[in-house]
């Protein structure tokens, strides 16, 4: 049964870019367990407005789990401390009676903090802007069944294509690498038919741009799988280095 | 003098399309490159449109306000697409997809719109499967479909219960491949302020850069809005946080009409109201009423006992369940269209027979199904549904069922275009749920991807051809002239005069205000004296807010509470446009439902020889009463019956 808790939260704030960031306490009282930890973070912010203060810069969205813009590191883990889910999907239920709550940005090199707890991503996009398509231009599609595929395939293309690009995988690993991402999209599309043509190519392009954009090398500690809010496989970064090195031996 | 010509290509229903394209104007592959389009926005219609422009050539900036084009609400749809394929050889046909939408829309939308739109259905899941957008498939490898509300057929593409999803990415991809060719000049975390206007036509934008909070102008040959609909006037919503209607309500403030603003749907399944403190509402898909059984207690006295937590619904006897839409509907039963089950929902629990602690609550119930099919294919099914579900309000729902309300969804209403999504500004073209065009009154599921993509990927790229063959001779434009110096003052004006107004209330002190107000007035059930309550209730709060609101720090930076600010007022102004465009319309159809109109079994009454039209307001000033033209909706192809989902 949800119940109301009294709980502080302890919450980065940073200026910009340059500016040296800090830890800032707040206690909140009377927290629905019922409310989602976004929820709780507007509760913080119309606080602190009333209090004559700056609110706590922090992106969100769609609010159910599938645009991928939330991204807080709390208590430690990227979106917080429950399992397949992002931060808006955690619920204060997680959370007890007397709890300090440690909220910090997405903290890695490809990401670096706009303010407070706003990172910027749009590398993940320059990444994929690098290969993440079949290239196929809008009209002259055959039809859409003229090629089976086997449901075995487009299944595990499906699960995949499920990433939501938040960025949490580069968070959690230590190396602040991309190739969960990374490899997520080269996996969708070799498995299917239309993107089998440039696959190779597609993971050279990607992984050449990851590269260059300043993201780390993968050492297989599996951290990224584990915080995935989408369960995105590690077998995927298999997949990817089948590719990249087929692509490398055939250069 | 005929304001208001929606330029309908003359000839039969199903060669309108075909003869437009033969006969239309064209821009060659060197003058494309001297033309310039903006397009705002990045959803499904925004990213189609800039790849496919792109693509063809023409120099694409395009506008979105999150971090990334991917994150477009478009993401969050869940069930399905639909297309007149006939793969599953139930029947369908384009025609068929044609009548069932319009129908579906109760006879308010243009039928050589929504014609074009079946028409383009099928290249749309061509493209999209060209693209390695992973459809849900048959183990003999051929595509899967399933039903959804309104259709007697299966002709709903998907992808798990992720398929806005996987074609935001397939546009998204597309996207990012024109960007790496240079086609479009990608600007994400801008938002449009406002639309600027030279000789008439429209030119170009101002727009907020959301980090350094700077105005930038931007020019181009013709402009496209694909910001979404405005359904967050509500507050509470399936919208994403900053989903909004400003820049469609720009477009109406430079002249731009609006069509059929009171049009909005309410959609039956979404997760109920927690409390005060709730600042969105959860979508579980319409797919799920595939299997899923919806149902109240029969007797008051059970459902009262749920309310206080004394009984649990699966206390409840099979013979003390009122499966109300099965009840009701026979020929359609769990799958009536949004509408219906909206309303039905909303009876029975006006009427005292409400679950959860609210009252305001039904139940939606996969006993059957699990029994009939098995836990596995019902996971396999809705697994993702059932999960968000349980994070949300933590219960199982393989084991109790799931607890369901009707929300806000989906605006039909919008920038009022013509045949070649222009609006009446010209060179202004509004795409996707910005625009009003396909959907009348209420929109089928699976119909909005449908739209979406059909604006941006096969009708637009055909029909901004039409007006930019014109414009082969004229320069590039210069963002140092005094339309743009204007607009942007404006714009500037307006944010000094919101940061010095240093108020008690932070911005959702109104916003929730507001929402009370457009939920209890403007809702499911709307009746002349709380429509006419509501446009003086958001006065008074209009002016509340002009005098009260608080936003801190400072205007040149990032500043989520400034952002928040300029779109409540224009809610403000949306919200009152809607309750008079629904105090207009003294009739029943489809989501617009008028308490005073109905039959005598409670479902829709339309009066169409009065109200057959769409309703295109035209902005008149500052605290000016809107002035209203009528597009009539003379149907030459089909006749309109009463909706009858009963037989």
């Amino acid at each position: 049964m949800d119940i109301d808790i009294n709980i502080n939260v302890k919450v980065w704030r940073q200026k910009g870019p340059k500016d040296k960031g800090f830890f800032e306490t707040h206690a909140l009282k009377n927290i629905s367990q019922g409310n989602s930890f976004l929820e709780m973070m507007d509760i913080l912010n119309n606080q602190l407005i009333n209090e004559g203060k700056e609110p706590v810069v922090f992106d969100h969205d769609c609010r159910e789990g599938i645009c991928g813009i939330c991204s807080l590191y709390i208590d430690g883990y990227p979106h917080g401390p429950d399992e397949d889910i992002t931060t808006c999907q955690l619920h204060m239920r997680k959370f007890k009676e007397g709890d300090t709550i440690t909220v910090e940005p997405w903290r890695s090199a490809g990401f670096p903090v706009i303010k407070d707890l706003m990172v910027d991503r749009t590398a993940f996009d320059k990444i994929m802007q690098a290969g993440g398509y079949v290239s196929v231009n809008t009209g002259g599609a055959p039809d859409a069944n003229s090629i089976p595929i086997p449901r075995y395939n487009s299944e595990a293309a499906m699960d995949a294509a499920a990433c939501i690009g938040c960025g949490a995988c580069v968070a959690a690993c230590k190396n602040g690498s991309a190739m969960l991402f990374v490899s997520a999209k080269v996996t969708q599309l070799a498995l299917l038919p239309q993107g089998r043509t440039e696959a190779m190519k597609r993971a050279k392009s990607m992984v050449a741009r990851m590269d260059q954009l300043g993201f780390g090398n993968c050492t297989n500690t599996g951290a990224c799988e584990v915080e995935c809010p989408k369960n995105i496989s590690i077998t995927n970064i298999a997949r990817l280095n089948y590719e990249f090195l087929n692509a490398k031996i055939r250069d | 003098m005929n304001k208001i010509d929606p330029k309908i290509p003359a000839g039969p229903l199903a060669e309108k399309w075909s003869n437009y394209k033969s006969s239309q104007k064209l821009v060659n592959p060197a003058n494309k490159r001297r033309l310039d389009i903006i397009v705002v926005g990045t959803g499904l219609a925004g990213a189609s449109a800039a790849a496919s422009l792109g693509e063809l050539g023409f120099k694409v900036k395009n506008f979105c306000i999150q971090d990334s084009p991917r994150r477009a609400h478009s993401i969050a749809a869940q069930g399905g697409i639909n297309a007149a394929k006939n793969y599953q050889n139930d029947g369908d046909s384009v025609y068929r997809l044609f009548y069932d939408t319009i129908k579906g829309g109760d006879y308010r939308a243009r039928e050589a719109n929504v014609y074009r739109l079946a028409e383009v259905s099928n290249e749309i899941i061509d493209q999209c499967v060209a693209q390695g957008v992973p459809f849900a498939r048959e183990y003999g490898g051929l595509l899967d479909n399933r039903s959804f509300g309104g259709a007697q057929v299966s002709r709903t593409f998907y992808a798990r219960g992720q398929t806005g999803q996987q074609l935001l990415l397939g546009a998204y991809s597309a996207l990012s491949r024109a960007v790496e060719k240079k086609q479009v000049s990608l600007h994400t975390r801008y938002e449009m302020v406002d639309l600027v206007l030279i000789d008439g036509r429209a030119r170009g934008i101002i727009a907020r850069n959301l980090i350094t909070g700077k105005l930038e102008r931007f020019s181009a040959h013709a402009v496209v809005i694909a910001t979404g609909g405005y359904g967050n006037t509500f507050f509470l919503s399936t919208m994403a946080m900053t989903s909004n209607g400003s820049a469609a309500w720009q477009c109406y403030k430079k002249g731009a009409m609006f069509g059929n603003p009171g049009m909005a749907q309410i959609h039956p399944t979404c997760i109920p109201v927690h409390g005060e403190t709730q600042s969105k509402l959860t979508l579980m898909s319409e797919s799920l009423r595939n299997d899923g059984r919806i149902w109240v207690p029969k007797k008051k006295e059970d459902a009262a006992a749920i309310r206080e937590g004394k009984l649990k619904p699966t206390d409840i006897k099979e013979e003390d369940r009122d499966y109300y839409l099965e009840r009701r509907y026979p020929a359609f039963g769990n799958l009536v269209p949004r509408d219906v089950a909206s309303r039905a929902a909303k009876e029975r629990c006006d009427a005292g027979y409400g679950v959860g602690t609210t009252g305001l609550a039904v139940y939606l119930d996969f006993e059957e199904a699990i029994n009939r099919l098995g836990k596995d294919v019902v996971e396999e099914r809705y697994g993702n549904l059932f999960q968000m579900y349980e994070k949300i309000i933590n219960h199982n729902p393989y084991e109790t069922p799931m607890m369901i309300f009707p929300a806000i969804h989906y605006t039909m209403g919008g920038i009022w275009v013509d045949y070649n999504l222009m609006s009446t500004i010209p060179g202004l073209f509004a795409i996707g749920e910005a625009n009003f065009s396909d959907h009348g009154a209420n929109r089928l599921g699976a119909s909005a991807l449908m739209q979406g993509l059909a604006d941006g990927y096969f009708v637009l790229p055909y029909t901004i051809q039409n007006y930019l063959a014109d414009q082969i001779n004229v320069p590039r434009f210069s963002t140092d002239s005094p339309e743009f110096a204007q607009a942007e003052k404006g714009i500037d004006d307006r944010i000094q005069k919101l940061m010095n107004i240093k108020g008690k209330h932070p911005v959702d002190y109104f916003h929730k205000k507001l929402g009370n107000i457009m939920w209890d007035n403007v809702g499911m059930g709307r009746e002349a004296a709380g429509l006419k309550k509501a446009v003086v209730e958001i006065d008074a709060l209009k002016k509340e807010f002009w005098a009260n609101v608080r936003i801190p720090g400072v205007a040149n930076t990032t500043n989520q509470e400034l952002e928040k600010a300029l779109r409540l007022a224009d809610y403000l102004e949306i919200g009152q446009l809607m309750a008079r465009d629904a105090l207009d319309r003294e009739e029943s159809c489809g989501g617009h439902f008028r308490l005073e109109h109905q039959t005598e079994e409670g479902e829709a009454l339309r009066h169409d020889d009065e109200f057959a039209y769409v309703s295109c307001w035209e902005y008149m000033g500052e605290d000016k009463e809107p002035v209203m033209y009528k597009e009539p909706l003379d149907y030459e192809f089909i006749v309109r019956e009463q909706r009858n989902y009963k037989s």
